[in-house]
């Protein structure tokens, strides 16, 4: 396999056709004024179908996928996706309508889009979802605007967020991108939100404290309520970060715990794959108070059947141009159908169960970032390994060699040399098992023979890569004679490393 | 149904080792401080008995691929080479995350490279991100990008811009607070000078969009000409198909080129998943949001792909960031990527000519129709606004009523336009559906 791109192997004429040319007069094209006009055609590739696909299967090949191997990427719910869910959203019936059929040609989906809208706000405690957020980060961006539009519309404009440190990068990025400045509140040495330094931080400028839960560490906060009593008395809403909704899903409710606003990660929790990243899916639940700043459209049941409600006046408004990922959220139907509420409660099971065990196996050659029982991830720090000249980094590219995917490193930014692991619930036990005893003899490596971790990954097409060459000689597209010159003065990223979270 | 692995002497196995009696213990922590048992029971089903469910909920939408579509409007149905289908469902591209272990997602990140490589040479542009959300979402970024370059507040919009896109542009901006100015169309297009007359001190942003929302073809290359030396920079929403025929952003001397990418290759999906086409000019790069992959080698000269320019993102800057998204739309990328391929260039002008033909000889047909002409003389590409002698929505409920989508009527966006429909012919039109179009028309019409 080489890492030739589509262009290098074109050749000038080589084509298949799809669309044959219709006859025609030479003059229509007369209407298109010559200023008009394109000058010079891209420069696609040339090849035929059959060099198409031998080149996007090889490039396949140097993939890693769930459908590969073992994906333990904390934060990120790397479980088996379905393929019953693929299968519906490939039926014509589905996939080929135009978002803007008339209602009455498009009941199927409005039904769907209904429905699910129904399930996933019984299954969060709140009053509506929004289904249109394409991925996790834009549901953070529709929960804040909303936040930021409810504070407003009450004559209190409030312009501060708070994040806890361990939190996921998106929220202070959404925060910022809403308007809000964000202050972060420090964890406690247990590694949950410290309550009395988030006292001293709530004020009335305070609009909302933005958590997950459990958090990035994997530990359930056990403060959560305190938590939200204590930002509403200071006047704030609570958002939860749904990211880690795998560890409680079917079992218990963000409504409960006290939030006001939550978003979801259809391609976490509800089984649609992440497609190399994305597309994704982030509906966002609410509580009556926020319900008439929902973006639009909404669905909603009429007496002639389903309707859309494009008229809200108090609408944030769109956030895409049509409904959102709609596709994405029919696989999460379908998924949600097929489990019901007693599969979700064993995913959730499974999941915090694997998490533990796969725990326990680890902490005999790895400290935990934190003692005692975890949810449905957990954090090992490498500082013991560290000392023998080893990091995170190398633990996880010789997990590479091993047949694995590395966990998540480098992350959460609290932990120093960070492996954040997430087995969820659809591994075989023999497969945590496998993965443990490569993680075990990674750890004896290190002591014993820490030149095979440095050197890994060997089994791959490519070794590590020189990322600091590739921020500074810019390569970001093929050209026939080479890259294109130019310097790049990009920050270089902590040595060796760069955090990784999700999506 | 259930996909957990686990058999009861697994689970009875992980649980001594973490010495509990009950996968219910692990909860308790959780149930000490939460009230459970409050969550509905949704019922589950079989894979057999939930298809045969879903298959009559299907049904409800009709057979949107066997009845003909005279609607665009922002999402068009072409025809999708059977090849990018079979690419996209390789489990190794479609189950994998985002490519953080670059030497295990080499597929992946070839592919963000190619499809940049392919944005630039659609758009004319020197750089390209791995794509956004959707077209709307991506005008809305490059807004952001040129308010902040610019350091001011000024957007002249075209006031044929899409709505939608508007309105996620005024939600994506609503705390930065832009000042809007909007040129009115005249005529289904854009005047240049009208743009010209609008732009000041204070303008970061000159937002156009080509073909515009009437499917009118814009002056692109007059109001390229009246920027080229303002600091305020050109943002040109552009068609994809379209780029076979009509002048590309980099052409038209825009600064930064947005588009939606769903037709290349990608269904109409009732709306989502789409992709965000954003391409700009090298001196803007480090304002552009988004992935982007870089080539680089490895310490034995192996060429091979990263994703490279992090510093601008989320998961490193955090409330610093160029933006908070922290995905792309990447498995709609690859179709792209694969379609073009697929296409090439050749074939890309074929079935942008073959638009253009259809549309204007619906159009012909439409505007001879008694009491309908077409609104606008301006040259369009596949779409265009025919005005009608009665409401637009009664023709659509008649038309409906035979299977047949048709045109978009324009009163749901502008009351004044109510007797106005907007039409859309892409290559999937046949000359049968154009007669069955026209002949329920004959119908519907008085």
């Amino acid at each position: 396999m080489t890492a030739d791109t589509i262009f290098e192997k074109g050749k000038t004429g080589r084509k298949t056709l799809y669309v044959a040319a219709q006859e025609q007069q030479p003059s229509l094209f007369d209407q298109l004024p010559v200023g008009a006009r394109r000058r010079r055609p891209p420069a696609l590739p040339e090849v035929t179908e059959g060099e198409v696909v031998r080149h996007y299967t090889n490039l396949a090949r140097k993939n890693w996928g769930v459908d590969v191997g073992f994906y333990p990427l904390g934060s990120c719910t790397m479980k088996y996706n379905p393929r019953l869910p693929e299968a519906i959203a490939a039926w014509p019936e589905f996939c080929a309508a135009h978002p803007l059929r008339p209602v009455r040609a498009a009941q199927g989906w409005l039904r769907v889009l209904h429905d699910t809208e129904r399930m996933l706000s019984e299954l969060c405690g709140m009053a509506r979802f929004t289904l249109q957020p394409a991925a996790g980060a834009q549901g953070e961006l529709c929960g804040m605007l909303m936040v930021r539009r409810y504070h407003a519309e009450r004559g209190d404009p409030r312009n501060v967020v708070i994040v806890p440190d361990s939190a996921h990068g998106t929220n202070p990025a959404t925060a910022a991108l809403a308007g809000f400045d964000v202050v972060t509140c420090p964890s406690s040495p247990s590694g949950l939100v410290d309550l009395d330094k988030l006292r001293r931080l709530l004020s009335d400028k305070v609009a909302a404290i933005m958590l997950t839960n459990p958090n990035t560490l994997g530990l359930f906060e056990r403060d959560i309520q305190e938590i939200c009593r204590l930002v509403h008395e200071a006047g704030g809403m609570a958002y939860y970060d749904g990211a880690n909704f795998n560890a409680l899903v079917g079992r218990f409710r963000p409504g409960e715990m006290g939030f006001d606003v939550v978003h979801l990660n259809l391609h976490k929790t509800f089984g649609t794959p992440h497609g190399g990243g994305g597309p994704g899916s982030g509906p966002v639940g609410v509580v009556d108070k926020l319900e008439p700043f929902l973006p639009t459209p909404l669905v909603r049941k009429g007496p002639d059947g389903f309707e859309i409600d494009d008229n809200r006046p108090h609408t944030i408004g769109r956030l895409n141009a049509f409904g959102g990922n709609a596709l994405i959220v029919l696989r999460a139907y379908v998924y949600l159908r097929l489990l019901g509420t007693s599969g979700l409660r064993d995913v959730s099971g499974a999941a915090v169960l694997a998490a533990n065990y796969l725990k326990h196996r680890l902490t005999t050659s790895y400290q935990p970032s934190h003692p005692g029982p975890c949810m449905h991830e957990f954090v090992l720090t490498a500082t013991q390994q560290k000392a023998d000249g080893v990091r995170a980094l190398d633990i996880a590219k010789r997990l590479i060699d091993l047949g694995f995917h590395p966990p998540t490193i480098y992350f959460p930014l609290t932990v120093p040399e960070a492996l954040m692991i997430e087995p969820t619930e659809t591994e075989t036990l023999e497969t945590l098992d496998a993965f443990a005893e490569a993680m075990l003899q990674i750890a004896r490596e290190a002591e014993e023979s820490p030149h095979l971790l440095h050197a890994a990954p060997q089994s791959t097409p490519v070794g590590r890569l020189d990322e600091v060459a590739a921020a500074k000689a810019l390569d970001l597209r093929w050209r026939p004679g080479g890259a294109e010159g130019g310097d790049a003065d990009a920050s270089p990223r902590a040595p060796g490393g760069r955090p990784t979270t999700r999506s | 149904m259930s996909f957990i692995p686990h058999t009861s002497r697994d689970v009875a196995r992980m649980l001594a080792a973490l010495g509990l009696p009950e996968i219910e213990s692990l909860f308790e922590q959780v149930k000490a401080v939460l009230p459970s048992a409050q969550v509905p029971e949704l019922p589950g089903a079989s894979e057999l008995e939930l298809s045969r469910q879903l298959w009559d909920v299907a049904r409800l939408n009709g057979r949107p691929d066997q009845t003909p579509c005279f609607r665009g409007a922002g999402a068009y149905e072409h025809y999708v080479p059977a090849a990018v289908n079979h690419i996209v469902s390789r489990g190794e591209f479609a189950t994998a995350y985002t490519p953080y272990q670059a030497e295990i997602s080499q597929g992946t990140l070839q592919v963000m490279y190619e499809f940049q490589t392919m944005v630039c040479e659609l758009m004319g542009m020197e750089v390209a991100n791995a794509s956004m959300y959707d077209g709307a979402s991506a005008l809305a970024e490059a807004v952001l990008m040129a308010m902040r370059h610019t350091r001011r507040r000024g957007v002249v919009v075209s006031g044929a811009l899409h709505p939608h896109w508007l309105a996620v542009l005024r939600t994506y901006t609503a705390n930065v607070e832009p000042e809007f100015v909007f040129v009115p169309p005249v005529g289904g297009v854009t005047p240049s000078d009208a743009v010209r007359r609008a732009i000041n001190d204070n303008t970061a942003a000159v937002v156009v969009q080509n073909p515009n929302v009437f499917g009118s073809v814009e002056p692109v290359r007059e109001i390229g000409a009246h920027l080229a030396d303002h600091p305020a920079l050109y943002l040109l929403a552009a068609y994809p198909i379209s780029l076979g025929l009509l002048m590309s952003p980099g052409e038209a001397q825009a600064d930064i080129a947005v588009g939606e990418g769903q037709p290349l290759g990608i269904p109409l999906s009732y709306g989502g998943p789409y992709l965000g086409l954003l391409a700009t000019k090298l001196d803007y790069l480090r304002q552009m949001p988004g992935r982007i992959a870089g080539a680089t080698h490895d310490a034995e000269g192996r060429r091979g792909y990263v994703m490279t320019l992090q510093a601008r993102e989320q998961h490193i800057r955090r409330e610093r960031a160029t933006s908070n998204i922290c995905s792309n739309q990447m498995l709609c990328a690859l179709a792209a990527t694969a379609y073009l391929s697929l296409m090439g260039p050749d074939g890309f002008r074929t079935v942008s000519e073959q638009n253009f033909i259809v549309a204007h000889e619906l159009a012909g047909r439409l505007a001879s129709l008694p009491g309908c002409s077409l609104a606008f003389d301006a040259p369009f590409f596949n779409e265009f606004v025919l005005d009608l002698p009665v409401a637009a929505e009664d023709v659509e409920r008649d038309l409906w009523q035979d299977g047949i989508v048709s045109g978009l009527p324009l009163g749901r966006w502008w009351p004044q336009r109510r007797n106005q429909m907007l039409f859309c012919a892409t290559e999937m039109i046949t000359e049968a559906a154009i007669h069955r179009l026209v002949a329920a028309m004959e119908e519907a019409l008085p």
